[in-house]
């Protein structure tokens, strides 16, 4: 057991340091590093998303473009979405809930420390392994719902659909052991004082996700199993000659696909719950209906999966149903909305960049979420779906909400991280150009739909009236993708030479500010004691407890070792038994290596 | 044992979430078992097949192995190794029985015409059944791992909690069978 000599209280800049080198961050059980990791993985992944986006905004530039063959489009709108939903947004999502949720807390670390490196292991070698597919024989093709039996073995040859299978069953499998993880390190690792109803938003909100998770990611695993039976063992269950229906499937992806979508977004709801009342210098407005709403937003996330498929006709009864449903939710969002604002309402508002990335998401998510309420009613769906007018509602939902409070969330929290600023100046440069760029590109798919143009072709004739749509679109992407790289620049300028933070340097509300920053290994000097729901601001941290001993985990390497026999054993169901016998060797083996390690976690 | 706040051990309410998680797994295999009831297009069919005696008994043997996980967990928390090590040892011998039950039933089906491939009867039934089984199993290996560690004396009163995860997980399993006896076996007729 590591212990960590007692420090001065305060700014206690590098009181406990890390070891240094690749295998210090290979072995990390500590959830700051972790979190890095995750966001700096889940970077990358935006950037590999987002070449995918430009080519094919390029391809539908010009009508009869020739730059993609269609089974090339096919692979790269199927992996653009797989990529930035699973694999760039959820990951930096993740990315924010290990560094901030311990420090929310006032924890040292969260429940279950290795089993936290195990979860980030998982997603990489998940996310790996489905994109190598590119290097062995092409992506999955069948878009990232996947609907049966475009993915049979008859009308999908070749392994992209495998891949999709066992990249996802890996990445989903780590998103469910993180969920657990975080649950627990929510609900039993708060400091003393911190009852739920003084635990910050972004927190609550990590744990209405980690909920959503754990309850939506086994539907999607059995139907991908299920998958995995029918190309691999010739069952029935999406086969229709054998009796099977392939609707099947598209129950069971909704029932994931769904609240999907409201774990990507919450968190970005968390972030600017956090950002906008700081930059007001007021609290959050209506807190305990700002916890409800969001608690109420996964309760009904889980009942509206069959908006989804109104298109297969499902009868009145369950098509009104799922349309009632689905109208409710737009409540408790809308009610959110109305508290964000009311919190800046006679505030002392500071346009910093976060800031703006905040009040962009209010106005985005709004247009994104005023198109979803249209597309609840099952007759315009009926007009819609199918059309760019549902890629210009998500993309609204998941650039303008997701992504934008992300953003709001890295340029909040970058000086805690870092100990720097990200530069100011850049940092505006950087979100006037995404916001110009992501309505350049996804307003005027709005008109594109409603004139009639489906998505996932991989071009259109001339003369429909798609053209001036098409070249704006594409215009407004190759601005969004210059406001990414004016964010790189500044991300790696700033960590060199940003301007030095202090501890809080915004004056914010909560215990993550009270640390240094960076914060230390072990996080705090002594477990604060908390007195209200805004900590720092009135006075709400009370005299620290009695001398206490601090205990960090060790490192470890048993979680990599036990989800490479994971990433063996799925890699070895496209090469061979031996490999999945190996894979599986090695699991075990690793198991019994994590269980009897003498140390704690 | 570590603070925690709401006085559940961090271990416990771990295992507590992941039951939540399984109900949803377990769930969409039993929805689709019932979406798929009588939907074969070729035989055998379940009313065929099915040994509702012979299942009867190895369900009871599984039911009477929660019983004595009860008595594994009383003996650790009260300290008596030779209890924890016979219950611990007769848990996972009793499940043992019942994948063995489960073995003898595939084979008995395979031998009858009913590979996995053969219609919706077998897809459904044999990765419902044997995604339980695969618990079942999981379940008797980590029963074992705990007996050797009654064995070298490093499970004493203190550790009970392992235990008890154990036992949770263990009776969740045994729970999904009784749904599954119910919806497979009992429910074949109608």
């Amino acid at each position: 057991m590591a212990k960590i000599e007692a420090a001065v209280p305060g700014e206690g800049r590098g009181v406990s340091t890390y070891a240094g080198g690749v295998w210090s961050w290979i072995t990390t059980v500590d959830h700051k590093r972790i979190g890095i990791l995750y966001f700096v993985s889940g970077l990358v992944f935006f950037l590999v998303a987002g070449v995918e986006a430009m080519l094919i905004r390029l391809q539908l530039a010009a009508p009869g473009n020739t730059l993609l063959d269609p089974a090339t489009y096919n692979q790269l709108f199927t992996m653009h979405g797989l990529t930035m939903v699973l694999f760039a947004v959820m990951p930096i999502g993740a990315g924010f809930f290990n560094y901030l949720v311990p420090l929310q807390i006032g924890a040292r670390d969260v429940a279950f420390p290795r089993l936290n490196a195990f979860s980030y292991w998982l997603f990489l070698f998940g996310a790996l392994l489905l994109n190598s597919s590119f290097l062995f024989g092409g992506a999955p093709g069948a878009g990232w719902f996947a609907y049966a039996n475009l993915t049979s073995s008859q009308y999908s040859p070749g392994h992209g659909m495998d891949f999709y299978i066992l990249g996802l069953a890996l990445a989903g499998a780590g998103s469910i052991v993180a969920a657990l993880n975080f649950i627990v390190t929510i609900l039993n690792l708060r400091a003393p004082g911190l009852s739920m109803m003084r635990v910050p938003l972004f927190t609550w909100m990590t744990l209405v996700v980690s909920f959503l998770i754990i309850l939506a990611f086994p539907p999607f695993t059995i139907g991908i199993v299920f998958l995995l039976f029918d190309r691999m063992f010739g069952t029935f269950f999406f086969e229709p000659l054998g009796g099977g229906d392939p609707i099947l499937w598209q129950h069971l992806f909704w029932i994931f696909g769904h609240p999907e979508v409201y774990i990507v977004v919450l968190p970005a709801f968390g972030i600017i719950s956090e950002v906008i009342p700081t930059f007001s210098r007021k609290p959050l407005f209506g807190y305990p209906v700002v916890v409800y709403s969001g608690v109420l937003i996964g309760f009904l996330g889980f009942g509206v999966w069959a908006h989804h498929m109104f298109s297969v006709g499902l009868g009145p009864l369950a098509n009104s149903v799922f349309a009632g449903l689905t109208m409710l939710i737009a409540i408790p969002t809308g009610v959110k909305m109305f508290n964000w604002i009311a919190t800046m309402w006679g505030g002392a508002i500071r346009f910093r960049t976060a800031m703006l990335f905040a009040v962009g998401l209010i106005a985005m998510f709004t247009i994104g979420g005023l198109s979803g309420v249209m597309h609840s009613s099952p007759p315009a769906d009926l007009q819609q779906t199918d059309t760019y007018f549902v890629v210009a509602h998500f993309h609204y939902v998941l650039f303008g909400g997701t992504m934008l409070g992300l953003f709001s969330g890295m340029y909040y929290w970058f000086p805690k991280v870092t100990g720097r600023f990200l530069d100011e100046r850049l940092g505006k440069v950087h979100f006037w150009l995404t916001f110009i760029g992501i309505n350049l590109t996804f307003f005027p798919m709005h008109f594109a739909g409603l004139h009639g143009m489906p998505r996932r072709t991989f071009t259109y004739p001339a003369g429909l009236g798609f053209e001036g749509y098409n070249l704006t679109s594409t215009v407004g992407a190759g601005i969004t993708l210059v406001a990414v790289l004016v964010f790189l620049y500044n991300l790696i300028r700033s960590l060199r030479s940003g301007e030095p933070a202090g501890a809080n340097p915004w004056g914010g509300a909560t215990l993550e500010w009270s640390t240094s920053s960076p914060p230390p290994a072990h996080n705090f000097d002594r477990t604060p004691q908390v007195r209200s729901r805004d900590p720092l601001w009135n006075d709400g941290v009370g005299p620290p407890a009695a001398e206490e001993e601090i205990h960090m985990p060790n490192p470890s390497y048993w979680p990599l070792v036990v989800a490479g026999g994971a990433l063996t054993l799925a890699a070895g169901a496209l090469i061979g038994l031996p490999v999945v016998l190996l894979g599986a060797a090695v699991m075990v083996g690793g198991i019994y290596g994590w269980a009897f390690e003498p140390i704690h976690g | 044992m570590e603070r925690t706040s709401t006085g559940v051990p961090n271990e416990k309410m771990l295992m507590w979430a992941f039951i939540g998680s399984e109900c949803m797994l377990f769930a969409s295999l039993i929805a689709t078992y019932l979406a798929y009831r009588g939907r074969s297009l070729v035989g055998p069919y379940p009313e065929d097949l099915l040994n509702i005696p012979f299942i009867t008994v190895t369900t009871f043997v599984l039911l009477m192995s929660s019983l004595t996980m009860v008595l594994a967990l009383s003996a650790v928390q009260r300290g008596d190794a030779r209890g924890s090590r016979v219950f611990l040892l007769l848990t996972a011998v009793l499940g043992i029985i019942f994948v063995g039950g489960q073995a003898i039933e595939f084979s008995h089906f395979a031998g009858e015409g009913l590979g996995l491939s053969r219609n919706l009867f077998s897809s459904t039934f044999f990765l419902t059944t044997g995604f339980h089984g695969a618990h079942v199993t999981a379940g008797v290996i980590w029963l074992l791992s705990l007996w050797v560690l009654t064995m070298r004396g490093r499970l004493g009163p203190e550790k009970s909690v392992k235990v008890e995860v154990a036992g949770l997980y263990w009776h969740f399993v045994d729970v999904v069978w009784i749904v599954l006896f119910t919806v497979i076996y009992l429910m074949s007729g109608s």
